[in-house]
């Protein structure tokens, strides 16, 4: 295990109009997998095609094609697998999952219900105020996604899109773990972030590619605490599920609303009907879609097309040695080698991308905790400014380092370094350079710096009076000196120079 | 030449590399034989550009020394395969107008092998019956007839286009598909020899599925020597089809020795049925004989689970079949039922799937959705892979006890009228009683002719084989054919 250890955040308490009542959710995050072809055919995956253009006979379920599995899907599955710790099946199996819709070709999605390709693993996500919650994962399945259909774009027709037909997706499944909305959206997007450093899932919310099926329940404060210890799931309360959620922030919204909803029902004397309901942003509700009497009867088999997958050891193995440092792990190693604070580690790894261009900088500046505040505070505030990302930095990690290294041989001043920065930022070039044909190094020669306070104070015996009366004000000679100086001077040696001149 | 299309395979094979005829000559007394035998309904899409093409393809290919032992042969194709710009319809309605911009791997096998394809032929809807009097084209006749009846009789189902075509000469050789018995019901009726290969042997990419986890095609033939050629064409690893098995498929004709001197022939106890008809005990009781004269060692064996083997058939193919027929659903191909002001989703798949498909295919889908439905599955679709593994076991623990084949009956009785049966779903299942157990277990089959029911109608007896090994099954049938010596040919009435 990781050397990271945190509390447990509170669950979230709603206050209803007799009680104090506790959230339970667990989530089924369907990921894109992260793959040229889709899981049973050789069409592309490209998003953005011309409708209809990324479709294999097998995926408009044409008669007499059939399914074969795509190896680089399963092999990202057992890599995300590996990197939620989760036990690894050598031996799983596809089902097919029977429903009418147009955007379904076979009329059945092939899936894992039975025996699905990864078992139980965990997730460690880190809330902002320093606790964590562990959820545990049940499994990972593969599944073929479906197509959409288009109802909108004429008043008598519906069209539909097959491009997205038989794209596999990781249904990633939690226990019953989460206790809150925060909760929810930081275990999404830790999920997120761990598939971008493996490289399975590119995690665009906005283009569906990661979504996620949220259920809600409520319960009694200590109800939660009861199903722990035994397992049973009737110490909590009825659940409903939300579906089909594509943003961390309708996934909180979504959350709220609907234990809201099933509060006020069982305060009112009501049941929480089972059933599966779809969340409006722009009402801001949770409306029902169908009641469990409505559900589909999905009439799940074993597909007999494919036969069981059998993947080896020594395979898994080879994937687990390629597996790149993960999150918790890089954070852990940020905060050890550099001596980053728990927060600035979070930032820096939160990002792949983010991560690397510190490291890359920590190796040209030499110092990491000062690489860690450039990094943060000064790159990506003046990124963001611009909404641009990390990856089209103007400025590299080598000249960032270089900034850094300038200040931490005294050099420059912190001051001028910012303004080096911006140079670097908006017109580029090497910061030795610019340093040097500038003429912005430090001035530490005293006898210079002597003679300008010396000026300062003859010019201005006022102030001198005061300044004797109030040391505060030497500030404001250091301040003068600075300025008559062009921000050179070696802001230590003026504060000493002016007090000793003060007299102070 | 006269008479081309009465040709064998092998022997049509021979003349084209002799050069004493040319695949064109024989292509074109395969034409006009099926011009002349609309009465049989055996052809439904005729295909002679196509056909001719290929032969004058083939003719050259021959010339250049270039032919495979299936080139310029005239084949009929069951519509159960999808062949590239020729209607696949698998004789249903909801298929009405679907040409495939493909083409199935084994009829592509054949086609490359330079076989020429003269039609596609009848069968029952999505192969799902015993007398092809479930197809949209209306049945296919048996060639043959009882005595001096003129009864229309059924040639089998469910590839009854393919045994009426063979039979009658209207092709050298056919594919079918075996599901349940679908080639060797059918052959039997008519007096050829029909194999099913082990499962997996052929690629079942680009036929329209019936139960995917029984389906097989093999040759309709009318000799065993043609099967072997023909069926090993038509064998092979195919990566499309994740069932298809990555082993090599020998020299079948090679094979065929005729010697089966110490081979063990199990005779399982469980195919003497109550009330089997008299003539198909004295045959069956033939078959052994002349197998025991050819050296083979006979031996009574039990295949203790072969009286559920109907039952779960009945499950699982129904089951297997809900979910394979649902793509038909009016969207992409096919049929699509016209619809009334405001009919939505729902009623286009209700109208469409309601018009499109047959009363046999209704009832099993119907079957089918019931016995996986939540609730049911445990009871009916588990269950039935239970008994099904059981029966694998039975077969298995026969093999590893050192038999090399099994004999039984074929089918249950002679063709039988057509129309006879049709009212009566259970009695038509019944028809399937001793082919089932193959496809469950998924081995190899054959049906060999062997002699006249007293009606002068042909008896077929059924050889069951170890998995893989179609050399060896078509050996023994090949002794058996040696040994029975059936040249009977039906009197041309059409």
């Amino acid at each position: 295990m990781l050397d990271l250890s945190y509390d447990s955040p509170k669950p979230k308490v709603i206050a209803g109009a007799k009680h104090d009542w506790e959230l339970v959710i667990g989530m089924e995050v369907h990921a894109q997998v992260a793959t040229r072809a889709k899981l049973f055919s050789g069409a592309s995956t490209r998003f953005g095609a011309e409708p209809n253009a990324n479709v294999a006979f097998v995926d408009a379920g044409m008669p007499g094609m059939l399914p074969v599995i795509n190896e680089a899907c399963v092999a990202q599955a057992v890599r995300t697998g590996l990197g939620l710790k989760a036990e690894i099946h050598l031996t799983s199996a596809f089902d097919r999952k029977n429903y009418f819709y147009p955007d379904l070709p076979q009329g059945y999605q092939i899936s894992q219900l039975y025996a699905p390709i990864v078992g139980e693993g965990e997730v460690l996500v880190e809330l902002g105020d320093g606790t964590a919650r562990l959820v545990r994962i049940e499994r990972i399945h593969l599944e073929q996604d479906a197509g959409k259909s288009i109802h909108d774009m004429d008043p008598a027709l519906s069209f539909v899109d097959l491009n997205r037909t038989g794209v596999a997706l990781m249904e990633i499944v939690s226990r019953p773990d989460i206790r809150g909305p925060e909760e929810a959206a930081a275990y999404v997007a830790k999920l997120r972030q761990i598939m971008l450093y493996l490289g399975t899932c590119d995690g665009n919310m906005q283009n569906g590619n990661l979504r996620a099926d949220v259920n809600v329940s409520v319960c009694l404060p200590s109800a939660y605490e009861k199903y722990r210890e035994t397992g049973d799931f009737s110490h909590l309360g009825t659940r409903c599920e939300i579906k089909n959620m594509n943003s961390l922030r309708f996934i909180q919204q979504a959350i709220e609303h609907e234990a809201r909803r099933q509060i006020a029902i069982v305060e009112g004397g009501g049941k929480v009907e089972q059933e599966t309901r779809l969340y409006d942003p722009d009402k801001g509700e949770t409306r029902s879609m169908r009641s469990k009497e409505e559900a589909h009867d999905y009439r799940y088999f074993p597909d007999p097309d494919l036969l069981p997958l059998e993947i080896e050891q020594a395979w898994v193995d080879d994937i687990a040695a390629a597996l790149p440092e993960l999150p918790d792990a890089k954070k852990a190693r940020f905060i050890g080698d550099y001596g980053l604070s728990d927060y600035d580690a979070s930032v820096l790894t939160a990002d792949l991308d983010a991560a690397h261009f510190f490291e890359a900088t920590v190796a040209a500046a030499g110092d990491g905790k000062l690489a860690a505040n450039w990094v943060i505070n000064e790159l990506f505030g003046r990124l963001k400014k611009e909404d641009h990302d990390i990856a089209d930095s103007p400025v590299s990690p080598d000249q960032l380092g270089k900034i850094i290294k300038l200040i931490t041989s005294d050099a420059i001043s912190g001051k001028i370094a910012k303004d080096l920065f911006e140079i670097v930022y908006t017109e580029g070039g090497d910061p030795d350079d610019i340093v040097e044909a500038r003429g912005m190094k430090q001035v530490t020669d005293t006898g210079a710096i002597e003679a300008a306070v010396d000026e300062i104070i003859a010019q201005n015996p006022d102030q001198v009076a005061k300044a004797k009366q109030n040391p505060k004000l030497a500030g404001w000679f250091v301040g003068q000196v600075m300025k008559a100086t062009g921000g050179k001077a070696n802001p230590k040696a003026v504060n000493e120079i002016v007090s000793e001149k003060l007299g102070l | 030449m006269s008479d081309l299309n009465k040709l064998t395979i092998a022997g049509a094979r021979d003349a084209l590399r002799k050069g004493d005829v040319t695949s064109v000559e024989l292509t074109e007394a395969c034409l006009a034989a099926i011009d002349g035998a609309d009465a049989l309904g055996a052809v439904v899409h005729k295909t002679p550009e196509i056909a001719l093409d290929r032969a004058r393809a083939a003719d050259a290919r021959i010339k250049s020394g270039d032919a495979p032992a299936m080139c310029g042969i005239p084949l009929g194709i069951k519509d159960l395969f999808c062949t590239e710009g020729v209607p696949s319809q698998a004789a249903s309605k909801i298929l009405e107008g679907f040409r495939p911009e493909y083409e199935s791997t084994v009829s592509g096998l054949l086609r490359d092998a330079g076989a020429v394809m003269l039609g596609k032929l009848n069968m029952d809807e999505f192969a799902m019956g015993s007398s092809n009097e479930t197809s949209v084209y209306g049945n296919a006749v048996n060639p043959w007839r009882a005595g001096n009846s003129d009864a229309a009789l059924t040639p089998g189902g469910s590839s009854g286009g393919s045994a009426s075509a063979v039979a009658a000469d209207l092709c050298l050789a056919a594919t079918g598909t075996d599901t349940g018995g679908s080639i060797r019901q059918p052959a039997a009726f008519t007096g050829i020899v029909g194999l099913k290969p082990t499962y997996g042997r052929c690629s079942r990419w680009g036929i329209v599925a019936f139960a995917s986890s029984l389906d097989q095609a093999g040759p309709m033939t009318k000799t065993v020597r043609d099967a072997a050629i023909m069926g090993q064409a038509m064998m092979g690893h195919d990566p499309k089809d994740s069932t298809s098995a990555d082993l090599p498929v020998p020299d079948f004709e090679a094979m065929l020795t005729g010697d089966i001197k110490g081979q063990v022939i199990g005779i399982p106890k469980e195919y003497r049925m109550d009330g089997m008809p008299d003539e198909i005990e004295a045959l069956w009781a033939k078959g052994r004989e002349m197998l025991q004269d050819a050296g083979a060692v006979l031996r009574d064996i039990s295949l203790p689970h072969t009286k559920y083997a109907l039952p779960a058939y009945y499950v699982i193919a129904p089951a297997e079949a809900s979910s394979n027929l649902a793509r038909y659903d009016g969207v992409r191909f096919g049929y699509r039922a016209k619809l009334d002001q405001g009919d939505g989703i729902t009623e286009m798949y209700e109208k469409t799937r309601a018009e499109g498909f047959g009363a046999e295919v209704k009832r099993r889908v119907m079957v089918g959705t019931y016995v996986l439905s939540a609730g049911f599955y445990d009871a009916y679709y588990n269950r039935a892979r239970k008994v099904r593994a059981l029966i694998k076991r039975d077969f298995d623990q026969v093999f590893e006890g050192g038999v090399d084949a099994i004999l039984t009956p074929a089918t249950p009785s002679a063709a039988f009228e057509l129309g006879q049966t049709h009212q009566d779903p259970v009695e038509m299942y019944l028809n399937d009683v001793f082919t089932v157990t193959v496809n469950l277990a998924g081995l190899p089959g054959i049906s060999v002719p062997v002699g006249l029911d007293g009606r002068g109608l042909p008896l077929g007896l059924q050889l069951i084989g170890k998995p893989w090994d179609e050399g060896g099954l078509l050996n023994t049938a090949y002794a058996l054919e040696q040994a029975a010596g059936f040249v009977d040919k039906p009197v041309k009435w059409w």
